[in-house]
Formats: C-alpha cells, structure tokens, sequence
C-alpha cells in the first residue's frame, strides 16, 4: 500500500490556527473565549491554542463533570488549566440532568449522552455571556466528518480552530504544543458511561480510520481504490456510508425555498462581512 | 527601480476604510523614496465577497470618489491597486488598474476566474478578455491577477507583447497543509514565479495579502524574482507589512546577454503550431 503521509508541520498549524482564533474573535467585537474542558486531547489542544491566541487571562476552561465522570478526567483537565495558566470554574451537570433521566427511566445510554452534551452546551452558552466570551468549538475533522457528536451539544460552538485537523493530527500538535503527555496517550474517550472509549464504540482505532479518510477525502480516492490498497471492503464501506449519513450535522438545517432570495441558498455573505 | 509592496490585509467590504489604509501606505512608500507601490488583489474591498460584490464596484477614473484620492496620491508614485469594476453595462470585474501622474495608465480584468473547489469567482464575476503589455515609465509591464498567472498562456502573451516587468496580484487562501513549513499554494506559487522570471528572464514582482475571513487564511509572502529567477525579497508570512525593495533593472540587459531566450522565441513557430492544433481541435469537435 502506497503510504499517505498525515505528518502536518506543527509550526504551520499553530500560527494559522492562533492567528484565526484571534482574528475572528477580536473581529466580532471580543477579547475572551470559553471552552469546556474533559480531560482528553481535542479540548485541551483547544485550550491551548486559545491561551496562546488571546492570552491565559482572556480564556475560561470550564469543567462540567456528571456524577459518573471518571476521577481521572477531572484530574487531566486540572493538568491543562495549571499548564496555560487560564481562568477555571468547575460546573457538575448531575442535578440539571438528573431529574430528566428520572422522567424517562427506560432511557438508553445514548439518550442519555446526548442530554449530558446538550446540558453542557447550556452552561457554556450561559457562560459566554457572564464571561462576555465567545465558545471556542474542540470538535476535531475525524469525528466532524464521522459525525460522532452531538448535534447542539458538543458540536455547538462559535468557531471552531480544530475542525480541518484529523484526530492523528491533533495529536501531533498536542505534543508539539505541550499538552501533558498523559492526555495525549490515554484512551480517548467521550466519559458519558464508566469504561467507554471511542474506539470501542466506532469499532476501529483513530490511525487506522485517518488514513482512510485522508484518502478518500483529501486525496480524493474512490472507495474502490482504497480496498485495492489493503483496507477491508466492510471497513471502507461502513466508513464512507457513515460519513454520507451525517452530513446533516455539518449543515445548517435546510430551509424550503419559496422566495428569488433564502437563506442558504442565495443569500451568501460571510459572517465577517464588513468586519 | 524602488518599488514598495504592499502585504495588506483588507475589511471586508468597506471600501472606504481601505481606501484609508491605502493612502496611508502610499505617503509612506513616498516619504521611503519608493517609485512604485503595488497592492494585492481586490485590496480595496477584500476578497470573498459573494453578495457584497455589486456593493464595492468602482471604476478606474477620476469622476470615481475612490479613485479621484487614489490618482491624486499618484502624481509622483505609481499605484497599482485591487478593485471591483463595473462596466458601463453592469458587469463586474476583478480588475486592477496601474496609476501614474494622475492618470489611469492600465486596467486589466481578471481571466481566469477559479470556480471549483473553495472558489466561486464565476459566479459573481464577468470574465475579462484581454491580455495587455502597457508601458511605464520604468519600461513595458504586465498585470496578471492570481488565478491568471496559474495559466502559463497569459505571462507568455504578456512577454511577446513586450512586457519585462510582470505585476502579479493575488489573495490565495492558505491551503494544502502537509510536513512542509509551507501551505502548498504557498510553494506552488513560489515556483511558478520563480519559472516566470526564468523562462522570461523578466522581473516577477508579486503582491499578496495576509489576514483572515471567515475560516479561511491568507499567508502573504510577497516576493520579487529577478531575471536570473533569484528571489530578490520575500515579505514575512502572516504580517501585515510594506517591504521596500530596490530592483536592478540593469538586470534585464545582464540576464538577456547570457541568456537570449527573448531574442531566440519562435513566435512564428508558434502562431503556426497554435493554429494548426486549434484547427485540429475545432475539426475534432464538430465531427
């Protein structure tokens, strides 16, 4: 198999990225950013990149652990807030979400998850307007593109600095931005259930799925090349055809067009119009 | 010949406020003893302006309220700027004009308009259909806007039209990040430029934007390549800045002497070949 190389140089990266955080946000009239910090990779490169951006004082990392949140992603989290030296506040979601799982006992897990993300996304939107900041979004191309995230949830955000950087690539700036080694290396996971990690849940590691994906998205290979290059056929397709059914989640909900002039359609402006 | 290139980065849409800035720069390229100064592309108004193109229109003349300031600051500096132009019967270009002693010397409308991947120029934009060597008081000159001079056809017409300074104007979003400490558009560009002042031992100056819109980045880099195809300057990358740079044209006379690809071109060669594979191609389409 002809090896594709993800290798990014990480210099590169963090100027365009902490030129574009600070560019867009002091553009829209602010100094400050929030973000919700787990413990794992993608919101600690995020917070990195925003405290090197804007500076440590103008960025609050927010930690919103539910009851069964593992110890130990608290613990990674605090790592990332002594390292950038930016603002914390520490938000349990249990009691907020609580009393909705007690409605519907028969909830399943990922009912539950969605909620436990969505309950998190009101804190930070809530926040942004007492901290007068903007939330910076931690969602990486890997899980964009998988669509494993939650719709106004973990995926809501104002901008977003990691969403053309696969999950292998994250980790690669993560490491040369000095993110402790111990996030880096761990499992990662979303924390929604005791001993969940990604790659369980999608069935196959990060690697493996970046490399297809560099390929049939950035490369512009055809599924079919893909498998004569070595990749399973159930693999790449179970791949490509989850990619194609969460389009929707990098959309904005569609709007039925009536009018010579819709939103969406033909209505086109960038958001920094006149900024 | 001192020639101040100007890495700017625009507002998106106001003209005005742009307009400011370049007159900023201008006072400050003269009082550096600069001849000319050279913006990038659609520098006064930004670049991805989808609706807003209709907007931030003007046209090159002196009845114009932004180009009355632009050409008076032109009566001891040459200015090239970046602007939308509407022709009388309301068609918009991207265009740049070449000012000099209060008077449009030069406008060139843009060719090639990239619609594909994250461009969507067509669709706002008429296509210009000239390619045109003017003359300057520093000798004959071209201007290529971006996507132009990613086609080898348009600087190889401006060169048998007599062009020996090639003013090219971009603003090419960042993109293609891989191992190198450059984008790939970047280093594509750096290339081409450098093979332009090669192959025409000609002066490849090229001015190009920074800033951000949106998501997407502009890296800068605005460089100058001699006839010999040395980079003779490169503006840092991400800065907004006015690099000042001395070019040699002596050069010109030096490279050619060593070098006589200009007086060795074969342009009758190739007329004949040109027509004669247009023939064949015309031929092939109506069968």
């Amino acid at each position: 198999m002809k090896e594709l190389s993800l290798t990014i140089d990480t210099d590169l990266a963090r100027k365009v990225l902490t030129g574009f955080i600070k560019s867009e946000i002091t553009r829209m009239g602010f100094s400050r950013a929030l973000l919700g910090l787990s413990g794992g990779l993608d919101s600690a490169l995020s917070c990195f990149l925003t405290a090197e951006a804007l500076g440590p004082g103008n960025v609050l990392a927010i930690r919103m652990p539910y009851s069964g949140s593992s110890q130990a992603s608290m613990d990674d989290a605090q790592k990332v807030i002594d390292a950038t030296g930016v603002q914390s506040m520490t938000v349990e979601i249990t009691e907020m979400v609580d009393p909705l799982f007690t409605r519907f006992p028969d909830m399943s897990p990922l009912r539950k998850g969605n909620i436990m993300a969505r309950q998190r996304m009101i804190v930070l939107y809530d926040q942004s307007v007492a901290f007068n900041g903007l939330v910076i979004g931690t969602g990486n191309k890997t899980e964009i593109l998988l669509g494993y995230s939650t719709v106004y949830g973990d995926a809501a955000c104002a901008i977003n600095p990691m969403g053309d950087l696969y999950k292998t690539q994250a980790r690669q700036l993560a490491r040369a931005m000095g993110v402790p080694r111990e996030i880096i290396e761990k499992a990662p996971t979303a924390d929604l259930w005791e001993g969940q990690t990604d790659e369980s849940e999608l069935g196959y590691t990060y690697a493996e799925v970046d490399r297809l994906l560099y390929r049939l998205i950035d490369q512009r290979y055809t599924p079919a090349e893909c498998i004569e290059d070595g990749f399973s056929e159930t693999f790449v397709h179970s791949v490509v055809e989850r990619v194609r059914r969460n389009q929707f989640k990098r959309m904005m909900p569609p709007i039925a067009k009536l009018s010579n002039r819709t939103i969406g359609y033909d209505f086109l402006y960038l958001r920094d119009w006149g900024t | 010949m001192r020639l101040a290139l100007t890495q700017l980065n625009a507002t998106l849409g106001k003209v005005e406020k742009n307009l400011e800035k370049h007159l900023v720069y201008i006072e400050e390229a003269r009082s550096e003893g600069a001849e000319v100064i050279m913006f990038p592309e659609l520098s006064l108004t930004g670049y991805a302006l989808q609706d807003l193109t209709p907007t931030v229109s003007h046209h090159a003349s002196p009845d114009d309220p932004v180009f009355k300031p632009l050409l008076d600051a032109s009566k001891d500096i040459d200015v090239i700027v970046g602007f939308v132009e509407e022709d009388t019967r309301n068609r918009f270009y991207i265009a740049s004009a070449y000012l000099s002693s209060g008077k449009v010397a030069h406008v060139h409308r843009k060719v090639y308009l990239p619609t594909y991947g994250l461009f969507d120029e067509g669709r706002f934009f008429a296509l210009g259909d000239e390619v045109r060597a003017f003359d300057t008081r520093f000798g004959r000159a071209g201007m290529l806007i971006c996507e132009d001079f990613w086609h080898a056809s348009t600087p190889y017409l401006l060169w048998l039209d007599g062009a020996d300074l090639f003013f090219f104007l971009s603003a090419s979003p960042g993109r293609g990040l891989t191992s190198d400490p450059q984008l790939e558009n970047v280093r594509w560009v750096e290339h081409i430029n450098r093979a332009y002042a090669s192959l025409f031992t000609s002066y490849v100056f090229h001015s190009t934007r920074v800033g951000f819109e949106d998501g997407l980045s502009f890296a800068g880099g605005a460089s100058v390549f001699d006839p010999n195809g040395d980079m003779i300057a490169v503006a840092p990358y991400y800065e907004e800045r006015l690099m000042l740079v001395d070019a040699d044209l002596n050069q010109l006379h030096r490279t050619r002497s060593r070098l006589p690809l200009l007086r060795d071109e074969r342009t009758v060669l190739v007329q004949r070949e040109l027509e004669r594979v247009l023939t064949d191609q015309l031929r092939d389409n109506v069968r």
